[in-house]
Formats: C-alpha cells, sequence, structure tokens
C-alpha cells in the first residue's frame, strides 16, 4: 500500500465521531458573517445597513486576485457591518444579518436531485466557482479557482483528490464521502473538465475502508476516476505529501504542485464545486466535527456560516466541565481558541475539545541529540537545528537549511522524547526568514 | 467554565519521553550483563553496581552544590552511563578505579559541558580511556571466565584473544563459539557478542536506535579485517575474530549508538560508521594497543558536529523524479 516516502508520525486517531450522520445546526436569531474566510484580501462589502439579503446573495466581493466572495447564509436585514473579536483575540470584519425566514434566491436548486450532467467549458466552470466563493476546505482556505486556473505555460496531467483526513479526531470529509458520494464523484468529473486532464486519484487512509469501497465501488462508473488506499501515517493529507503517495513525484522546494503536473483539491471542496456549479448554489455552510473525549455527543454537523460556534457546541452536548482546551482543527495543526464567540466560518472543519490533563504541555528537557525529529520531518529538514538557530536569531543560516520547506505539520514536536517546543520555535524563525525574503524581493 | 489554555499546535504529544529511552537501552543490556554475571561471578556485579551507584551519586551532588539546578537523575541518563562504564571495565578492578573513572566520566565528561544533551565525547568511554591511560596495568589483566565465581580482586588472570594475537599471533585464539557466547576474558560487559545481539535486535525493534551505526560500524570492520586476512592470513587474524572480541559489539551496538554524540542524519551515521569501523581496526592491526575500540569512538565523537555541519539528510523534493 502506497504512502509518502519521508518520515511521518503515527498518532492515536480517536476518531470518535466516525460514522455520525450529518446533522443541520438551527438557524442563528443573528448571523455574522466575516469579511475574511480565506487566504489573501478581505472580501469588499456590496450591502450596507438596512439591506435585505435572501440566502446566497451576494454580500461581498473579492478584493484583488486572491480573495474570494462572501455570500449570506440566512435570509433577513443587515443589521450593521463592524469588527468583532475572533477566537484568537484579533479584530475582524463581519457582516451582521438579522435572521427572517429562511429565503433562498430563485436561481438556487434546492432539490436533493443528482445532477450528473455539466456541459459547461473549462472557462465557464472557474468562473462559476469563483462566483460561488469557494476555497480550499481542507484548512487553508486558498480560494479554489484560483488554483483551477493553472499559470499560463503550466498543463496539468492529474487531479488529486485529499479524503485522507489524516488529523486524528476529524470526521467530517469521511461522513460527507459516505453520504454525498455521488455528488462528489460528479464534482471530480467538472473539475476534470476544467483544468482538462482525463485521470483523478482520489487518496483515502486505510483508517476509512466503508468509505474506501463505497468510494470505489462509485469510481468503477465513472472514466479515469480511481480510488487510491493509502497507509495510515500522518502528515498524509499535506499537499506534496499527497501527491508524493498518490503519483510519486516530490513537489520540488517552493514550487507549486502544477510544477509536476498535479492538481490537489480537499473533498469538501469538491462537493461544494458540485454544488455551485450545478446546484448555482454558492459556499455558505459546511461540515464541521464536535469532538473530544468527554464531549457528551461527538457528531458531524451541517452549519451555516455566521452561527455562533457556541450553537454548534451545544447540539453536541455542550462544552464538559473538565475542558481545558478548545481548537479550531485537529490536534496536530489546530488552533486553540481563547473562546467560542465567534462565528462558524471557511475556515474551521472542526472543534476538539481536550480536557485539562491533556491540555498543558510537559516540561522540556535538554535536547538529547536523538536524531527522531530529523527522522519524522516530512520534508526532510533538521527540526532540532533550526529551532537553536532561531533561538539564537540565525536567519541567514535558518533559510540556508530550508526553513521556508517547513509545513509546520508538528511532527518534530509530537515525536521530541524531550519536549522541546521545535515547532514554536521553527515558526517564529520562519515568520522572520519569510519577512527578510520578501523585503528582499521587494528591493529587487 | 475553566479559563481555556491557548498554545500552538501540534496539542498532541507520542508520550516518548528520555526516561523511556534511556530505560529501553538499559533492558537492551540486560542479557549481556547476565553473562558477565555467569562468567565473572561477583567481581563482574562489585564493579558494575559500583559505577552505577557512583555515577547516580555524582550527578546528583554536582547538580546539586555545584549547578544548583533541578536534579535529572530521574531521566535514567546517569544509570546508563553507569552501566556502559562498568560493562567497560576488568571485573577485578578496585572499586576505587571504578569510582574515580565514574567522576571523571560524570563530572568531567558530562557535567563540566552542561549535562546531557550537550556533552561531546561519550562519558563512559571518556571514565574508561582516562583508566586505562592512568592505570594501564590494572585495566589490560583481565579475569579468565569462571562460572559463578566468587572470586573477586584476586580472581584468575589470562589474556585477551585481542592481545594474545598482538603478542603470539593467530593460532593461540580460543575458538568462534566460545567467543561467540562469551566464554573469553575481557571487560565484563563485552564478552558475549549473542547477549549483545539480543540487545541490538530489542532497541532496533523498539526504534531506539536505527540500525545505521551499529550495521556500519560492524560492516566496516568485517570488510577491512577481511581485506586484510585474504592479503595475509598468517599475519592478520581472521574477520569473524574481529567481530566477536573485544569492545567492537558492545562499541558498535551501545556505545557509537550513543544518541548525544552521533550525527543526526543517516547518511552522516554511515560516515560516522565506517569512520569508528576503520580506525577500530587499524589501532588493532598497526597500533601498540591491542583494542582500539573506544578510541575510535572518541574521535568520530570529535567529528561528529563537523559532520552534522556537512551531511545534511535528503529533502523532499531534492531530486525530482
Amino acid at each position: 500500500m502506497k504512502t509518502f516516502r519521508i518520515g511521518g508520525v503515527h498518532p492515536h486517531e480517536n476518531k470518535l465521531s466516525a460514522g455520525q450522520k450529518i446533522q443541520n445546526v438551527p438557524l442563528p436569531k443573528q448571523a455574522v458573517v466575516l469579511l475574511a474566510q480565506h487566504l489573501g484580501a478581505p472580501a469588499t462589502p456590496v450591502v450596507e445597513k438596512g439591506t435585505e439579503v435572501k440566502v446566497g446573495q451576494l454580500i461581498a466581493t473579492a478584493s484583488g486576485f486572491i480573495s474570494a466572495n462572501v455570500h449570506s447564509p440566512v435570509s433577513g436585514k443587515v443589521a450593521k457591518i463592524d469588527t468583532i473579536v475572533d477566537g484568537w483575540g484579533l479584530k475582524t470584519p463581519a457582516v451582521f444579518i438579522d435572521v427572517e425566514g429562511d429565503e433562498w434566491l430563485d436561481t438556487i436548486d434546492r432539490s436533493d436531485k443528482l445532477n450528473t450532467i455539466c456541459k459547461l467549458e473549462p472557462a465557464e466552470i472557474v468562473k462559476k466557482v469563483g462566483e460561488a466563493g469557494i476555497v480550499g476546505l481542507g484548512g487553508a482556505c486558498f480560494p479554489t479557482h484560483v488554483k483551477l486556473a493553472p499559470p499560463p505555460g503550466k498543463k496539468a496531467e492529474v487531479l488529486v483528490v485529499n479524503a485522507v483526513e489524516c488529523e486524528p479526531y476529524l470526521t467530517c470529509d469521511h461522513q460527507l464521502m459516505m453520504e454525498h458520494g455521488e455528488e462528489i464523484m460528479v464534482g471530480v468529473s467538472i473539475i476534470m473538465r476544467a483544468i482538462g486532464v482525463t485521470k483523478a486519484i482520489i487518496g483515502i487512509e486505510n483508517n476509512k475502508p466503508d468509505a474506501i469501497k463505497y468510494m470505489t465501488e462509485l469510481a468503477s462508473k465513472v472514466m479515469g476516476v480511481e480510488v487510491l488506499p493509502l497507509k495510515l501515517k500522518y502528515p498524509q493529507g499535506g499537499e506534496k505529501q499527497l501527491i508524493d503517495a498518490c503519483i510519486h513525484r516530490q513537489v520540488p522546494s517552493g514550487a507549486l504542485p502544477i510544477e509536476v503536473g498535479a492538481v490537489v483539491q480537499n473533498v469538501a471542496t469538491v462537493y461544494a464545486v458540485y454544488e455551485a456549479v450545478q446546484k448555482n448554489k454558492p459556499l455558505i455552510e459546511r461540515v464541521v466535527t464536535v469532538t473530544g473525549k468527554f464531549v457528551a455527543k461527538p457528531g458531524n454537523f451541517r452549519v451555516r456560516f455566521g452561527t455562533p460556534l457556541n450553537d454548534i457546541l451545544a447540539m453536541a452536548g455542550g462544552i464538559p466541565e473538565n475542558t481545558g482546551k478548545i481548537i479550531a482543527g485537529g490536534p496536530m495543526m489546530g488552533r486553540a481558541m481563547s473562546n467560542t464567540d465567534m462565528p462558524a466560518n471557511k475556515r474551521i472543519s472542526g472543534l476538539l475539545l481536550m480536557p485539562q490533563e491533556e491540555s498543558k504541555r510537559k516540561e522540556p528537557q535538554n535536547c538529547i541529540r536523538c536524531a527522531k525529529c530529523v527522522s519524522v520531518c516530512p520534508m526532510g529538514l533538521e527540526p532540532y537545528m533550526l529551532a537553536k538557530q532561531a533561538g539564537l536569531g540565525l536567519w541567514d543560516e535558518m533559510e540556508a537549511i530550508h526553513v521556508m520547506d517547513c509545513i509546520e505539520c508538528g511532527c518534530c514536536l509530537f515525536t521530541c522524547p524531550s519536549n522541546r517546543p521545535l515547532l514554536d520555535y521553527i515558526r517564529m524563525g520562519k515568520n522572520k526568514v519569510g519577512g527578510i525574503i520578501r523585503a528582499r524581493n521587494m528591493k529587487k | 467554565m475553566n479559563k481555556l489554555i491557548v498554545a500552538p499546535a501540534p496539542h498532541v504529544h507520542s508520550g516518548d519521553s528520555v526516561r523511556k529511552n534511556m530505560l529501553n537501552v538499559i533492558i537492551a543490556l540486560i542479557p549481556a550483563y547476565l553473562v558477565s554475571l555467569y562468567f565473572f561471578g561477583l567481581g563482574a556485579f562489585i564493579v558494575s553496581a559500583t559505577a552505577v551507584v557512583s555515577c547516580v551519586v555524582f550527578e546528583y551532588l554536582i547538580q546539586r552544590f555545584i549547578c544548583k539546578q533541578k536534579s535529572s537523575i530521574g531521566d535514567l541518563s546517569a544509570v546508563l552511563t553507569g552501566m556502559l562504564l562498568g560493562f567497560n571495565l576488568p571485573s577485578n578492578l578496585p572499586v576505587w578505579m571504578v569510582v574515580v573513572g565514574a567522576l571523571v566520566a560524570i563530572g568531567v565528561a558530562k557535567m563540566s559541558f552542561g549535562g546531557l544533551g550537550n556533552n561531546l565525547f561519550n562519558p563512559a568511554l571518556v571514565g574508561r580511556v582516562f583508566l586505562l591511560i592512568s592505570f594501564p596495568a590494572p585495566m589490560t589483566t583481565w579475569p579468565t571466565p569462571s562460572p559463578m565465581t566468587m572470586n573477586y580482586l584476586d580472581a584468575q588472570t589470562a589474556a585477551t584473544p585481542l592481545s594474545l594475537m598482538k603478542e603470539k599471533g593467530t593460532e593461540a585464539l580460543p575458538a568462534l563459539w566460545d567467543m561467540f557466547i562469551g566464554n573469553m576474558g575481557g571487560s565484563l560487559g563485552e564478552v558475549s557478542a549473542l547477549a549483545l545481539l539480543i540487545g541490538g535486535i530489542y532497541l532496533i525493534a523498539t526504534k531506539t536506535i536505527t540500525w545505521h551505526i551499529p550495521v556500519s560500524v560492524l560492516l566496516t570492520a568485517f570488510v577491512f579485517s577481511g581485506i586484510l586476512w585474504l592479503v595475509d592470513g598468517t599475519v592478520y587474524a581472521n574477520p569473524m575474530v574481529h567481530l566477536l572480541t573485544g569492545g567492537l559489539m558492545l562499541g558498535a551496538i551501545f556505545m557509537a549508538t550513543d544518541y548525544v554524540t552521533s550525527p543526526m542524519s543517516p547518511l552522516g551515521q554511515l560516515v560516522y560508521g565506517v569512520g569508528i569501523g576503520i580506525i577500530t581496526i587499524v589501532i588493532r592491526v598497526f597500533g601498540s594497543y591491542p583494542e582500539g575500540m573506544s578510541f575510535a569512538i572518541l574521535i568520530m565523537n570529535a567529528a561528529t558536529p563537523l559532520i552534522n555541519m556537512y551531511i545534511h539528510p535528503k529533502r523532499f523534493g531534492e531530486n525530482k523524479k
């Protein structure tokens, strides 16, 4: 069975919410829709206080090449446009909408009927995806229409669909495949058409045998689509790692996947593309996993953006008494939040509630130079050395040993027997080195 | 609700610890220790127990009264240093010499550099080499193996295969099988290749160490001494003799693989292992000491920072296929 070639670790899977049917979270009284739900510049609002909006109506447009449209996830009246403090204590602009009923735009097809026929030209598909405000739902939130339009001179050869879900605990992609596999297959063929390839590989880790079986069955009816079971190893869902595992090619340092002819899309993104292209439905909701060892009802929830996270947590039985940490995303790369008052958005794929006893790191000891960080690094870097150099402020040296290749997967810190905060140092150094490189490029 | 903890990812840990790794190495040493207790009896126990106790006590005292820092003896690294030091000494060495060796190992080679992780040289070997140079006679008269003996300082002594070879040529050697199971003279922990190999397999199976260093050391020593043997079999010993005698097996599996003093990248580890193999055989065959393993490891320890600086692991996407 295939997997990526360098490094990797095996964290406990803890897929507590596996197999839980997707439940809908009720609409909130007021939806707070963030304008920066994607990588790049925040969207520019096109509504103002008092504007009546319907579900699916454009409320903010992409401002710049790397940005994404934002649509209203609810119907009602815009109360105000203001800033809120998000779960990380940062101010971010948002549109507040007082919810009235649930009235959708007429152009959106709300039926469950599977629509398999797509006769659009590639450029039209990309345009539609861009208009629908779709971003990569795996975590990075990179605008999808940018990814579907390869730079001039580059040719895509294969579509790689990321259905790995290598983060422990999270199950939203798994459940989405089990419930909407057919739609995902149509989405795959639409994207293949958009980027002009005849081959697609859906990578699924072997801890989801039911999804592998179901998707293989569906793929057998679609030309050129193959389901590839992958050996369980973290971080297989990393873009470069997944390409290596699926087509045995390594994206060079600093390059994009298109360099080796690959385009990677997350399986949830593929589903969103299906809905946008075939049903005219913009990206206004997603599936979120709420999980944790002490959560009463861990599960998978379909939630409109703008719904307070507390509403989703309530669906799972509320926040347990002994919760010490709430993480947006998985335990390996997710971000710990200081509060849960912020609304759901395109970025949040899961809420993981960790008990207090698992929330604190152990005290770091001296580095014993065991080289375990070196052997698990999936990018073939030397975390111990980078961390040391970052502590000493040796930015040039860090650049020379390729700190910018680091994907911040956390394998080094996960594995370190001395509990050293390797990734914290490396991240700090990476920020510094990135700033220096940008300044240098500006001067040129 | 409680205050939430905000910390950067990752939020989970493998549960690995320094203590677990040290404990694994100690467990891996047990078979060889049992063999030495069998062949060298009471002496083996006294020497090794003294080494362990004095290493731990010295580390505690130095941290308490000189460094004024929290004690780290709980990570078991001092216990391991003590065991390895004991393994590298003859079983009839007087207690006070063992204590001096432990003081040099912990005080000079480890704590003066800043404790675990900062030392340049393998502490146990520094202790051993210090004793070898200071007290050459007691450090090179080894007791003959006599099962379950209660003799200690008055144990009967005999030459080891390596010194026999130096003095009398290759005819005087014991049978290969005796050398393999450990029925020969030598430092108390190094005699049984079989028991050491069992420990080595355990270490690799538990992923405490990787195969790179032991295999490259043993293979290099085997090939290099094999070439010499093929050139002139009457002067140079069979490569199997080199593998099974002296500290080669103990050194390759337990001393050269010391985390702190060995290179970080797999290729670097291979270079380091090849260096140790070559230097050991050169000292054994052409040098004035019968055994060269300790010196070989210490020399390559000194080269480790250089290896780390020039040899980096293969990066992702470095050579595109």
